[in-house]
Formats: C-alpha cells, structure tokens, sequence
C-alpha cells in the first residue's frame, strides 16, 4: 500500500464554481462575518483534512462576486480556531514586498504554532498594476522572475535569524547575540532586500512552500501542485521537484440532488472557466475510488469543492471516514507541524550551516 | 485632590486603557524568571485575555521593519523579533470578542490597495473591532528592505500619509451600505452598489476595485502618535486617537490636552473629537514606598550596565563598553559629531550641554552614571498604590488632561495582571472607569461619532 494520500481543500469563498454563492446557505453579507471563516475552518478539521488553502487576490474574485477577506488575515484567524489544520494561504509574488510577506507568513507559522504554508502565485492581471500604481510587471519570464525572486528572499529571510539568536545574557546584558542574526543582502534584478527579518525564526524553521508546477525553481518549492484531466496525466506531470499533489475539482450527489444536476445548474448561471483540472462529478464512492487510485502517483490532493456548504458536508460524511477506513488518506496527529505531517524534516538554517562548512 | 469633582470640566469623565504590547526598546525587562517568550502566540493570547478581563478598550502592538542597530551593528542589548502586526491581530480575534485590536503600520513602504484592505479584513474579522495607527517614516535605512528602497523626501511624509488616508478611505467607503441584494435576489451585490476609487495625487496613481464592504464599526479607528507642530496638525485634521507622551506630569498633559482642542477647533472638529491616550508605565505596591522601592528595582533591570554604558556611550560620541556604569560618569570630554541618525530621530543638541548638565545632575544628587542616565531618561509614568493612582488618574480624566492611557507592561506577558486585579477596582469604584462592555466595536468603546467622512456634511 503506497504511503498515506494528504488531504488538502480549498476553502475561498462560497465553491470552485463561480456560482457557487447561488447555492450557499449564507447571505452575501454573511461572507463577511468571522463566524463564517471559523465554521469552514472547523469543519475542514473535523472532517480529517491536512490541509485548507485560501485563495486570493488584489482583484475581486468574479462570477458576479465583489469581495473577499484577504487570504493571510482569513488562515491566521482560522490558525486561533483550530489545532491541527495545515493553513496556506496564496500570497501573490509579483508586485508584494518579500519583506512584509517574509513577515506576515512567518508570523501565521507562529500563531499556529508551526501549521503555516504558502501557495505561491503572480498576479498577471495589468489591474493588479493599476490599482497599486505600479508599472505592468508582463510576461512569462517576468513573473517567473519576480516569483522565484520573493520565494528566495522570503526564505533567506526566515533562516536571518538563528534558532537561538535571543540569548538573554545576564551577564553581558545581552539579549540578542548578533552573530546569529544575518543580513541577507538579497541583490535582484529588481530590486535588493538588506535584512534581517523583524520577525525570529519561524517554528518550522520555513514554512512549506507550495507552487504551481513549474512556476519555482525545483528546489525552491516543497509540494508541486498538478494540473491534468485524469489520473495517468497526474503521473506524468510536474517537474518531480518535491512532493506532488493533484488539483481535483468535485462535484457531488446529495441528498437533494444527484451531482450532475447541480453542477448543470450551476453552469446555466455562470460559466466555468477551463481550468484542466482532474475532475469528479458523482458519488461519494465514486470519488473515494478515484482518491484510492491518485494514491499511488500522488502525495497529495487539493480538493476544490463545488459549493462548499453542500460538498464539503459530503466530503465529510461519506469520503474522507472511507478513505481514512481503508487507510488510504489519514487524519493529522495534533501536536504535529505541517511539514512533519507531510514527511519533511525541519531544515537546517543556511546561514548557521554556512559558518559551519566555512 | 485638588477641589471636589464637581468642579472640574468633565465631572462625569471615563478613562480608557489600552495595552502596548512590547516588542523593543530596554523598557521591556527580560532577565528575570517572569520574563516570557517576546514571540509565542501563548504570550499574545495570555496578555490580550488580561486586558480583555479588564475591560480594556484596546490591545496595541508595534511595527518594525528593520532590526535596530548601533554603531552600524544589530543592537543586541533589548527585546527584539516580533510579528507581523496585522496577521497577529487576525489571529487574536479569533480568541477575543470586545476588545479592540490596533495595529502600527506605516504609510511609507505600504500601498492603499494592499493595506487599506489588510486592515479591512481585520476589522471584518473582528466585527469592527480593529485600529491603524498611522506612522510615517523616510528613512533610507529602512528602505534597504523594500522594492522603492528610501524614495521619500523628508518633508513628503505627512503629505504621503494624507493622501494615503483619503485613498483608504475612499477605499472603506466605496461600498453602499445597501449594496447587498434582496433575498432571492440574481445578483451577489446590487448593480451600481460598488463604486472603484481612483485617484491621482502627488504620491499616487491608483484605480482600485475595493473588494470589502464596511465594518459594524464603519471604519478602523485612525490613532496617530508623532508629537511634532506637523504631527499634532495631521492628528487634528486625521485621527481619532492620539497617543501622546504627556501623561506623566499633569501640568504637561494638560497643556498637550489644550493645544490639541485648540487644533482641532481651528478644523472644525468638537473638542472631544479626539481621544488623548498618552502611552505610561504604572506600577503598583502595597505602600507608596513599597511601590517606590519596587519602582527602583524595575528601573536597575530596564537600564543594564550594558545599556547605561550604551546611552551614555551615544551622547559622549564614542564607546564606552567595559568601563562601570555604577561608577562616576567619564572624565573625557564628548565627541562632537553629526549623529549617523540610526538609533532614533532625536533632535540634535550639542553634546557638551547635555554632558554639563548630566554632571551638574550626578554632582549635585551623588548619583553613579547608571543612576544619571535612569533620572534623566524619559519620565515612565505613575508610581502608587492602587488607590493614590486611581486618585490620581480620576483627577486626570476630570480635568480633562487626558481620556486614559495606553499602558505599556514592564512584563511580558503578566505585566498587566497588578492594573487589572488591583487598579481597575479602585477605579470602577470611582465611577471613572466601565464595569463591563456596554458597546461590541472599537469605536464604541472610546465614544467616538462615525468615522470623519462619513457624517452629515455640516
């Protein structure tokens, strides 16, 4: 039997269709409500998952929807109201200053004791530009660019300072110890970050990384995320740079309504966007088979529920007791950090290594 | 006390505390066993839930955005590495359900677009619970942590800010009040309920789609601190709360308390438009000379050896490590040189009158160069009973001197625990403090009207 599958599940909004908020059982308003974050939050842990994601933007998010809260407020108020859940929140690399996202995503590791990730994306949109007042950062190439640029100096900065760097030296009056505290001196072709972080080492020593496939360096990220339409596509894709997780949208029969039909429902409302993804329209046992087979060319999957207050209810119900039954998928062990959940050791810092091999 | 209470001002005067939660400079003790973690979310949570079981209005944390240094190296001698005040903030919602939460963040190396909608998410978060405490910074050295790096002329701070405030708020108000649908109704928001903001200005060339509706609280709470002529105008015309460092000395509160309504008169504004909270240090014994002695006691662990040695050492202009700060203070002469600016943006004086004076000081009262530079450091607040300094503070608010404080613990996380157990009852019996929560909003707490652009056009 291949190791455990990691469940992941995408929590923004109201559902991965667009129309999603026509089927929630919420008022648009009630979007905006903290009870709201914590009742996702909440049942994504109780149902077993590993991992909740939240998506993001500058930009509304679409299909007739005007508003979200930011991603990194949402995962670090989700982080105070559960205790085993995985939090990654996307933060966007293109025009963001690495140091304030350096900061804001070591201080989520803090707050959830070690449960943090990031879900790095760029914002190719020229509105995103527009509403910071900034020049078009276009291309491939320049995305790419300002992308691995922010996940190197996002880590560097997370290993300045040493895990003993506050010494409390009563005899010296120290505090600090300035030797394990280092400048990063980050010099880009964009700009230069000087360092070191405001904010001390964060509990994973650095948080998990996760990114599209192909968008990182390969030894820049830790959990490639796939995209491909079957299960034969998730094993020849990606880049084989650290674990894999498969991007699967999932649409499924409730008690109301069998799930092609919500799903049709939802379509005459708004249409879908294509996003390639592996995908499962059906029943529980259907999706349970489909999770038993991914298992073995997969680490991960990110799940993308349909509309989120029916579907995770049946994700919850009928899936993940299947899967954690069989021992397909198992739940996280609290007291656990993210990154030892999935099979990763805590890093060495690379600057105390550097003095070391120096 | 001076005179009944009905004879002041403000005879029916309430007093407001809010919580700093340290995280650099020396005032912050840890040597000592009660001194825990600077940065374990437990020391956060254990704080905020004592201010919170007090009835305090807020809970305030700092920004940093490059590590201190002296002499060109990291300063090693105080606290330092703290988070991210935003994201701490989200989190400490999630735990607390009056309290307010207010966060430093600087207009200078942020966008509107990015910071206006942070602080809108945590006030969402909080349900209206949520501050911005505006601070502007020019300063080159910061900027070598950032894209723009020190872009900003001096005298463009405060014009940066402002425009920055107008585009937040033009961000925090771009969304009607009624701009959700009916039930059933085919449209997420009403059409036309949104409204983007654009704006070209000196500082800015923005066109933002604003994604987030107002707060019960209709805006953040807008507190300011800069102490300048420039800073307190921009407070007058801006903020909702000042937090000012005139709260030691009542003649001096008083006076700051009366230049600022003068201010906000000359803008139109009510005089309790503006909430005067200067930051202090309180610190309570049994006995005014149990409180003295324990106030000595705090003062020998706030100023180190080290630290004595580190003061001194920048106003004689060289180093001074290694010689004894319980000793007199150096023989030599200081160096007289342009400061390199980077401890601090004090004003500079020539440095030959402050070694006089500190001389003149030490010779007169026998003092060692540590005890100098503790009686000539910055007055740290009320030192008392609980029940002189409820006196005290009852006096303040009636007079109309201040409307509270905003404490800052010399411990972290149990500094709070003395106010709370001790001197929130002295006051309560007073009637100059609250017995519980009467409002759910920041806002509400500190009797504020709505926020500035959204009241009736006068």
């Amino acid at each position: 039997m291949p190791p455990p599958l990691h469940l992941a599940v995408e929590l923004d909004g109201d559902g991965a269709h667009p129309a999603a908020w026509r089927r929630s059982r919420h008022t648009p308003e009630q979007s905006f409500v903290p009870g709201r974050v914590r009742q996702l939050v909440q049942h994504a842990e109780n149902a077993g998952f590993t991992l909740a994601t939240f998506d993001d933007s500058l930009l509304p998010p679409g299909g007739g929807v005007a508003g979200r809260i930011g991603a990194v407020e949402r995962a670090a108020f989700a982080a105070a109201s559960t205790s085993v859940l995985g939090l990654a929140p996307v933060v966007a690399t293109t025009y963001t200053e690495p140091f304030h996202v350096a900061s804001q995503l070591a201080s989520l590791d803090f707050v959830s004791t070690g449960r943090a990730g990031w879900l790095v994306v760029t914002s190719p949109e020229p509105a995103v530009a527009a509403a910071l007042g900034r020049p078009v950062v276009g291309g491939e190439a320049a995305l790419r660019r300002e992308a691995r640029d922010a996940v190197l100096v996002n880590r560097d900065l997370w290993d300045s300072w040493e895990d003993d760097a506050a010494i409390r030296d009563v005899a010296t009056g120290r505090y600090l110890d300035r030797t394990k505290l280092h400048y990063v001196d980050f010099v880009g072709e964009t700009y230069s970050v000087k360092g070191p972080a405001i904010v001390p080492r964060p509990p994973q020593g650095q948080l998990v990384v996760f990114a599209p496939a192909g968008l990182l360096p390969t030894d820049q990220v830790d959990v490639e995320l796939v995209t491909a339409a079957d299960v034969a596509g998730v094993a020849a894709a990606g880049t084989g740079a650290g674990l894999r997780f498969a991007e699967v949208e999932v649409a499924l029969d409730t008690a109301a309504a069998a799930a092609p039909d919500r799903l049709g429902a939802l379509d005459a409302h708004a249409g879908r966007p294509a996003t390639g993804r592996l995908r499962h329209v059906g029943s529980a046992a259907g999706l349970v088979a489909l999770l038993t087979e991914l298992a073995r060319v997969a680490d991960g999957v990110r799940l993308h529920p349909l509309v989120l207050d029916d579907d995770l209810q049946e994700l919850s119900a009928r899936v993940l007791p299947a899967l954690f039954e069989a021992g397909v998928a198992a739940r996280p062990v609290a007291g656990s950090t993210l990154r030892s959940t999935f099979g990763l050791p805590r890093p060495q810092n690379r600057f105390a290594a550097e003095e070391v091999s120096a | 006390m001076t005179g009944s209470t009905a004879d002041l001002p403000r005879p029916d005067a309430q007093l407001h505390l809010g919580v700093f939660f340290q995280g650099v400079n020396h005032w912050t003790i840890w040597s000592e066993p009660e001194s825990g973690s600077q940065i374990d979310f437990a020391s956060f949570r254990r704080m905020i839930t004592t201010a919170e079981r007090g009835l305090f209005d807020a809970f305030f944390l700092g920004e940093g955005l490059r590590l201190r240094e002296s002499g060109g190296q990291i300063h090693e001698l105080d606290v330092a590495g703290r988070p991210d005040a935003i994201t701490q903030l989200a989190a400490l919602a999630a735990l607390t359900t009056r309290i307010g939460l207010v966060a430093t963040q600087n207009t200078t190396f942020n966008e509107p677009a990015d910071l206006a909608r942070r602080l809108s998410g945590l006030d969402l978060l909080s349900a209206g619970r949520a501050g911005w405490n505006v601070v502007t910074t020019d300063n080159a050295w910061t900027g070598e942590n950032f894209r723009r790096g020190g872009f900003l002329d001096h005298a463009d701070r405060y014009l940066r800010a402002e425009q920055f405030l107008d585009v937040a708020r033009a961000m925090w108000d771009s969304w009607s009040g009624d701009w959700a649908g009916t039930a059933g109704s085919s449209a997420w928001a009403r059409p036309g309920s949104i409204t983007p903001v654009r704006a070209t200005t000196a500082q800015f060339d923005v066109d933002i789609a604003p994604t987030l509706p107002r707060s019960p609280q209709g805006h953040p709470v807008i507190f300011q601190a800069g102490d300048s002529g420039e800073g307190r105008d921009f407070a007058a015309r801006n903020a909702e709360v000042i937090f000012s460092a005139h709260g030691s000395d009542f003649d001096d509160a008083l006076a700051f308390a009366t230049d600022m309504r003068a201010r906000l008169r000359a803008v139109g504004r009510p005089e309790d438009d503006l909430k005067i909270l200067p930051g202090t240090e309180i610190i309570i014994g049994d006995t005014e000379e149990e409180a003295e002695e324990k106030a000595r006691w705090i003062r020998m662990r706030q100023v180190t050896q080290a630290t004595a040695l580190a003061i001194a050492g920048q106003v004689w202009g060289f180093d001074l490590a290694g010689r004894d700060a319980d000793g007199p203070l150096p023989a030599e002469d200081p160096v007289v040189a342009e400061p390199t600016g980077t401890m601090g943006t004090r004003r500079w004086t020539d440095p030959r009158t402050i070694v006089q004076r500190w001389r003149d000081v030490a010779e007169a009262e026998k003092l060692t160069l540590r005890e100098t530079v503790i009686r000539l450091g910055p007055q740290r607040g009320h030192v008392g009973t609980p029940s002189g300094l409820a006196d005290k503070f009852a006096h303040f608010a009636r007079a109309g001197a201040l409307d509270g404080f905003n404490v800052s613990p010399y411990f972290t996380p149990d500094g709070l625990d003395d106010i709370v157990d001790r001197l929130v009852p002295e006051l309560q019996e007073r009637g100059v403090y609250r017995t519980a929560y009467t409002g759910t909003t920041l806002r509400e707490h500190l009797g504020l009207r709505e926020p500035l652009t959204r009241r009736p056009s006068v």
